[in-house]
């Protein structure tokens, strides 16, 4: 594999993880309100498997938004401008943290009722097929959206109708603070629940970017070949409470603990020193790199404007 | 002209706009080989094939997201929930969804959907298949609901429907459907937020919709004949946007006001209505807004009981006799 895009999963993953650490902190300050959950630890999901789209896919996924915007190349000056209600946000301060849109890179959203943005998907599928675009659906869920109806009415539309859609499941073993042991009849592993729909399905190991990448690659290629969706479950963990409004009470500190020594951002950096890829004098100027960029975006952000009161009442509908 | 009953007036819509434009197509419960649950869309799929015409599972969430997702790519999706009753199971697309995109996205998605739905009791359907929630609808920042109550209004709304960048609920009253009207054969569109005078009159203003509006003329005509008093009645057609002038304007000249609709009292449309009329004409009435909707209670099988909660004419001339001493 190209050595450079190796090293650009490691730069993203990094973004996706400074970008995500100020935003609890600028949350902590006031800056940012609202719920606002955190995509530390994930990070390997979304940027190994974005990173696979081409520019016509279409990316659609639920409120823990701001990875999957970032790794989606989305300016990260306009989604925190966002996260801080601005004019120059993502949406102009309509959408907030769990609304995140992006339209040009067809970033369709952003979606804060758990499983809604699955019908959504189908139709978007529906859409490619419909005019032979070849376009596929990147539809990010988590474990708790597996328990909702439109789950199971859109895994079997999307079967039947063969429908261009990668099903990424982020399991990351909780929704909010239930633990998938007491929400899943047929316990944790959830990619078995595709079977009884037809469609493909793979665990994989959602801390590791490079594995998501070759996954996600291998179920695009299913995918544009015609034969309809594939289900990915990628197991994975927050190393952060569900939104900054948490209590953390129902995980224990020793269970983050062990999670983060899998941290995945951590395990690409050995490997790529390992492999000589890169050395510590590159991985720091990276990380400098990415550093400035994010307090590049708080400043632009802080800077912007709060939207002007006469906007309220614009985009309801199309101008009369 | 053409006689036409409301079931063919909206069959001609689909058809003009299956032909005018590819990226239009059906999606709903048995529309295709069962020919559709109220025969609207029968003989569609022979027409125009099983690409634009898609017989679906019942997955009313999933119809209609889906729908919404073709819009926000680009396609005109006209989806069928094959009643008002079963729309229930899709609320959550409807409202948090469709309604919400453009608004949520600052206009850069838009969801120009027209979901086709039955609304309306009277057949003896029971509680769970008798309801109308399309004034519950209009309550909703995002949505245009439209209910037209007769063939001609039917074609004419229903094609400024399919020119919306807005996703719309399009109200089909089920006991409409065979209602027969002559309809120009010439090409013509309905406004939305364009109420009709059906009748004019200077005595009192019947401000109605859907179903009632016919039961709204008949109270009228015994009104005139036993009484010999005129009543305006304004059939609004789309609730959302809805025609406030008309209404306003009527009930400045008759100094009192009665709206009729088919749902309960309780939240009913009409409230909406006369809460705004008696901040915009208090001066002008002579009396109170009279609200006459169903009883609060599900809808009864049984056809005593079921016509005991509907609005008849005879409620609405009784209502009218009591309130406004005629
Ligand atoms: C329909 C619905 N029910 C409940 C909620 C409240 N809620 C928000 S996130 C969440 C947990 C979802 O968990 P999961 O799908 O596993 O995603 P995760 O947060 O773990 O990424 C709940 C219950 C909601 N937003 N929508
Ligand atoms: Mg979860």
């Amino acid at each position: 594999m190209d050595q450079s895009k190796t090293i650009k999963l490691y730069q993203d993953m990094l973004l996706l993880r400074r970008f995500e650490e100020e935003t609890g902190r600028l949350y902590m300050e006031g800056d940012i309100r609202g719920f606002c959950h955190l995509y530390i630890g994930e990070e390997a999901i979304a940027v190994g498997s974005i990173s696979c789209l081409s520019e016509k896919d279409y990316i659609i996924t639920h409120y823990r938004d701001h990875g999957h915007a970032l790794a989606r190349g989305i300016n990260p000056k306009n989604i925190m401008s966002e996260l801080m209600g601005k004019s120059d946000g993502t949406s102009a301060g309509k959408g907030g943290s769990m609304h995140i849109f992006d339209v040009s890179k067809r970033f369709m959203g952003g979606h804060a009722i758990v499983g809604g943005q699955l019908p959504i998907a189908c139709g978007l599928g529906f859409a490619s097929k419909y005019q032979e675009e070849n376009s596929i659906v990147l539809c990010f869920l988590g474990d708790g959206a597996v328990n909702e109806g439109e789950f199971h009415e859109s895994m079997n539309l999307a079967s039947l109708w063969k429908l261009p859609i990668l099903f990424c499941l982020e399991n990351n073993l909780y929704g909010m603070g239930t633990h998938v042991n007491k929400t899943r009849s047929s316990g944790k592993d959830i990619y078995k629940i595709a079977d009884s729909y037809k469609i493909p399905s793979m665990q994989i190991d959602g801390m590791d970017v490079l594995e998501v990448q070759k996954a996600t690659q291998q179920s695009i290629e299913k995918i544009r070949s015609g034969e309809g969706p594939v289900f990915l479950e990628a197991m994975c963990y927050r190393f952060r409470g569900h939104s900054m409004a948490d209590p953390s009470s129902y995980r224990k500190s020793q269970e983050v603990v062990e999670w983060q020594k899998n941290d995945p951002i951590i395990k690409l950096e050995k490997f790529l020193s390992n492999q000589k890829i890169i050395d510590q004098q590159k991985i720091l100027k990276i990380k400098e790199s990415v550093d400035s960029e994010i307090f590049d975006c708080i400043e632009f952000a802080k800077n912007s404007p709060d939207p002007k009161i006469e906007s309220l009442l614009e985009n309801v509908y199309q101008n009369e | 002209m053409s006689n036409l009953t409301l079931r063919e007036s909206i069959k001609t819509g689909l058809i003009e706009a299956l032909e005018s434009d590819t990226k239009v197509f059906l999606m709903g419960e048995d529309i295709g080989d069962y020919n559709g649950a109220y025969a609207v869309t029968a003989g569609l799929l022979k027409k125009f094939g099983p690409k634009r015409i898609i017989d679906t599972p019942i997955s009313e969430s999933v119809i209609l997201g889906t729908g919404i997702g073709a819009a926000a790519a680009g396609l005109r999706p006209i989806v069928e929930i094959m009643t008002i009753n079963f729309l229930l199971l899709a609320f959550d697309q409807l409202i948090n969804h469709a309604a919400k995109l453009r608004y949520m996205s600052n206009g850069q998605i838009e969801v120009p959907l027209v979901l086709r739905t039955v609304t309306g009791g009277g057949a003896q359907l029971g509680a769970t298949h008798s309801q109308s929630f399309e004034g519950w609808l209009a309550a909703v920042p995002g949505l245009k609901v439209v209910c037209p109550s007769t063939p001609k209004d039917a074609l004419g709304l229903f094609r400024t429907s399919m020119k919306q960048k807005d996703p719309v609920v399009f109200a089909e009253h089920a006991l409409l459907y065979g209602v027969k009207e002559e309809v120009p054969d010439e090409f013509f569109e309905i406004p939305f937020g364009k109420a009709n005078i059906k009748r004019s009159g200077d005595s009192i203003t019947i401000i109605s919709y859907s179903g009632m509006v016919r039961t709204c003329m008949a109270a009228s005509e015994i009104i005139s004949k036993d009484f010999n008093v005129e009543c305006e009645v304004i059939d609004l057609r789309t609730l959302r946007p809805l025609d406030f002038e008309t209404i306003i304007k009527s009930v400045k000249k008759t100094g009192r006001a009665v709206v009729v609709e088919e749902t309960w009292k309780t939240g009913g449309f009409g409230a909406n209505i006369s809460e705004s009329i008696q901040l915009e004409a208090f001066d002008y009435l002579d009396g109170p807004i009279i609200r006459i909707a169903s009883e609060d209670v599900p809808a009864p099988y049984n056809r005593k009981l079921e016509l005991g909660t509907i609005p008849s004419e005879e409620k609405i001339v009784a209502a009218i006799k009591q309130n406004f001493s005629i």
